[in-house]
């Protein structure tokens, strides 16, 4: 099964490539342009504690969302916060030796991943049933949640239905930090898993995942309202000045 | 009841949200600018060849212009959080209407021309070409924007369609496809100094009538002065307020407060306009060009502070914008917020208790008031957040015994928009103004019901503007729309005044004066 693991193997480099690599440039992009003129949605703190503290909110808790949409809200944060629980359980198959709160949080990781199915499929049943939101879904915003879905449902079924050499597939991350490729176990369920979370990683920089990154640069979130204190000038905008 | 050759929306005891209508509202645009507008502001005249690529080449531009562009169209997961909080898609049931709806129109060319996936699957990420349906779809849905921030408020990643729909009309000025309301007033400004058109000696005629009304009324020598060099403030204020009911109300109110507080003001023919259409089209070099002027009549005039009257968008460039567009003010008197808004100039003197009221000449109204968009969402009074929210309250419960606020989720951050916001203040749009005042039509009369509420007070030109046309659609009065500072100006005790009760109506005559004024300048064009 060498060449499988072959392909793997350079499937893993690739992703990684990707997202890493994609998600640094949106990043410059991003962070590149000018915000030329102060829009905090108001009202907005006056310090950058306070925006801090804002944007801390809006990442943690989705205050937005919470006064836009109770369930979306419930879904939506089921679901990040299963995704989180599981990614931090997941750690142990990349990091040897496994520290202790990685270690402890094992067990809450699985229901991590059934709050993740719950809330993507809360999610999912918008689309199809509030005809606001069907109107708007595109083909795109279906398959990922296929796709995220798939994932939590294959990794479902090998804790419960199917078990899965988990030290060999660890072997095999291992090996690759080394450039050295192990051989991966061959159960299909496990490929299957491992191919999708690839697929995400490729697909995460050019795609509506963007708004992970995209929350930090929000000028409407993370703008102190100062402007009549200070002056807030783009570079482009200073050289109107000068003419 | 104003007659209406389309459907008043009808209100309804508790808010809905209605199911969606396709296309309900593709019929609706305002009138093209034409060329001589267009050219005035430094745009072409009319569509370019090969405006395509000129489009694109503009949106390629913007977004390297403006992050708040760029992050809008990559971050919106289609989540739906915003698709009922629109009131024009509450008020037409137009999903193209929707925030996001409104958005995907600029968002799927973006996707097509400057992402991998709408490059190479355009049918996977809904990305399309920009042809001449999509920007006819541009044309009308993004002027029934408002551009009034509500959805941004509930969006989880602070998505503002306002920026998106500036963007969008900043993108057809540049290939000669521009709406004659926004770029004839702008034009107006330019070459007149305001947008109502009225030259310098109409304003000064005015301010000496309205000097002759309040000392017939009060037996007090208010003084209501222009171009007075060596003044300390400099008084910006919409045009509207020399002439449109009730706006004008609110400027005798102005003047008496500085009466009171003593200091010395003036007003600028050169500035008389407080309100910068620049903002609606999204165009960094018009509202610069306008913000400017204000900059320059106060340097001429030598005077030491700004004070903005009642308007919702140019408190939101005074605030948020004038420093950054026209500073730095180090020539201001720098004791004081720069520029400041008259709310928070005449909150200041109740403080220091040198307002005196007599309460119950408001007493024949039942009050609430409407958070204008862009005083809530996009600026600030006074030094702490939610300052624009609590200081005008705190003025209206100090000069009328009876207020009530309309529901919570209606108000403040929340507020429902006027409906007439952005440069939708045209005739042409009639429609989409009427019904996409429903959902704030229906918070007021859920008051007026419940509490008898008679007026509803604001501190916006446009909001009075369009109230003043639409309630009457809603079976309501124009009048029930007043000024924050015509409530002040009622209860306002003047030092001297010879006695408490007031004379007969004073406002008879000046609507007489008003009578003699075109009926279309007073509404459509105000601002
Ligand atoms: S800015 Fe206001 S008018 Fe425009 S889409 Fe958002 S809610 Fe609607
Ligand atoms: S709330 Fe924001 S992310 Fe959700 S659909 Fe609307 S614009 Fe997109």
């Amino acid at each position: 099964m060498s060449f499988i693991s072959d392909i793997y193997a350079y499937l893993f480099y690739f992703a990684t490539l990707v997202l890493l690599g994609g998600l640094t440039l949106k990043i410059l992009q991003y962070a590149r342009t000018p915000a030329p003129l102060k829009i905090p949605t108001t009202p907005a703190p006056t310090t950058s504690v306070g925006v801090a503290l804002r944007m801390t909110r809006e990442v943690v808790l989705f205050e937005s969302l919470f006064r836009g949409n109770k369930w979306t809200w419930i879904f939506s944060w089921m679901f990040h916060f299963g995704l989180l629980l599981v990614t931090l359980r997941h750690l142990r198959y990349f990091i040897d030796p496994v520290p202790v709160p990685i270690q402890m949080i094992q067990p809450f990781g699985i229901y991590g991943g059934m709050a993740m199915i719950v809330g993507l499929a809360g999610l999912w049943a918008r689309r199809f049933f509030v005809d606001r939101v069907r109107y708007i879904s595109s083909r795109s915003d279906h398959l990922i949640l296929a796709l995220l879905v798939a994932i939590g449902l294959t990794g479902l079924i090998m804790r419960f239905v199917v078990h899965t050499d988990i030290i060999r597939v660890k072997e095999f991350f291992a090996g690759l930090y080394r450039f050295e490729v192990v051989i991966l176990p061959a159960d299909p369920v496990l490929l299957l898993h491992l191919l999708l979370v690839a697929l995400l990683m490729i697909i995460f920089p050019y795609s509506k995942l963007l708004h992970a990154p995209g929350l930090f640069f929000s000028p409407s979130r993370n703008q102190v309202d100062n402007p009549r204190e200070r002056r807030h000038i783009a570079p482009w905008a200073k050289r109107l000045e000068q003419e | 009841m104003a007659k209406a050759n389309f459907q008043v929306p009808e209100l309804k005891e508790y808010a809905e949200i209605p199911e969606i209508e396709p296309g309900i509202m593709a019929h609706s645009k305002p009138f093209k600018s034409k060329p001589e507008f267009q050219e005035a502001l430094g745009f072409p005249g009319e569509l370019v060849e090969d405006w395509q690529k000129k489009a694109i080449d503009k949106m390629g531009d913007l977004l390297g212009r403006y992050r708040s562009l760029r992050v809008y169209l990559d971050s919106c997961v289609k989540c739906g959080a915003c698709t009922d909080k629109c009131h024009y898609y509450l008020g037409t049931h137009d999903p193209k209407n929707m925030p996001v709806g409104r958005q995907d129109l600029l968002r799927k060319v973006y996707r097509r021309h400057f992402t991998l996936a709408g490059r190479f699957f355009p049918n996977l990420v809904g990305a399309t070409d920009l042809t001449e349906e999509v920007l006819g779809d541009w044309y009308n849905y993004f002027h029934q924007c408002s551009q009034c921030r509500r959805c941004s408020v509930f969006c989880p990643y602070g998505i503002d369609t306002a920026e998106i729909s500036m963007a969008a009309r900043e993108i057809m000025d540049h290939i000669g496809v521009g709406q004659k309301y926004c770029n004839e007033i702008i034009g107006k400004v330019y070459k007149i100094g305001n947008n109502l058109g009225l030259p310098g000696p109409a304003l000064i005629d005015t301010l000496e009538g309205l000097e002759e009304d309040v000392f017939d009324e009060t037996g007090v020598e208010v003084k209501y002065p222009i171009d007075q060099e060596g003044a300390e403030i400099l008084l910006v204020t919409p045009s509207a307020d020399f002439f449109a009911e009730p706006h004008v109300d609110g400027l005798i109110g102005y003047g008496k407060v500085f009466h009171e507080a003593g200091v010395s003001w003036t007003m600028s023919t050169y500035a008389s306009e407080a309100a910068n259409f620049g903002m609606f089209i999204g165009s960094y070099d018009n509202m610069r060009r306008v913000a400017l002027r204000i900059r320059e009549a106060a340097i001429k005039l030598g005077v030491k502070r700004i004070v903005f009257g009642e308007c919702g968008h140019a408190w939101r460039v005074a605030y948020s914008f004038l420093n950054t567009l026209a500073g730095p003010w180090d020539f201001l008197d720098q004791r004081y917020p720069i520029p400041q808004h008259i709310c928070e100039f005449t909150h200041d003197l109740i403080q220091q208790g040198k307002l005196k009221f007599d309460k119950s000449r408001n007493d024949d109204k039942v009050l609430t008031y409407h958070d204008s968009c862009n005083v809530a969402r996009a600026s600030r009074m006074g030094d702490k957040p939610g300052g624009q929210f609590d200081i005008p309250r705190a003025i209206i419960r100090e000069v009328c015994n009876h207020y009530y606020d309309m529901d919570e989720e209606t108000i403040r951050d929340r507020t429902f928009c006027c409906g007439g916001g952005g440069g939708l203040l045209t005739d042409d749009l009639m429609e989409v103004r009427v019904k996409g005042a429903q959902p704030r039509i229906e918070a007021l009369n859920h008051v007026i019901q419940e509490k008898g509420v008679t007026h509803m007070a604001a501190i916006c030109a446009i909001c009075k503007s369009q109230f003043t046309k639409v309630l009457p659609y809603y079976g309501m009065d124009m009048d029930q729309i007043v000024s924050v500072h015509q409530l002040v100006s009622n209860a306002l005790i003047l030092t001297g005044q010879e006695s408490d009760e007031p004379d007969d109506e004073p406002a008879d005559k000046r609507e007489d004066k008003l009578a003699s004024e075109p009926a279309s300048q007073s509404t459509s064009a105000a601002a």
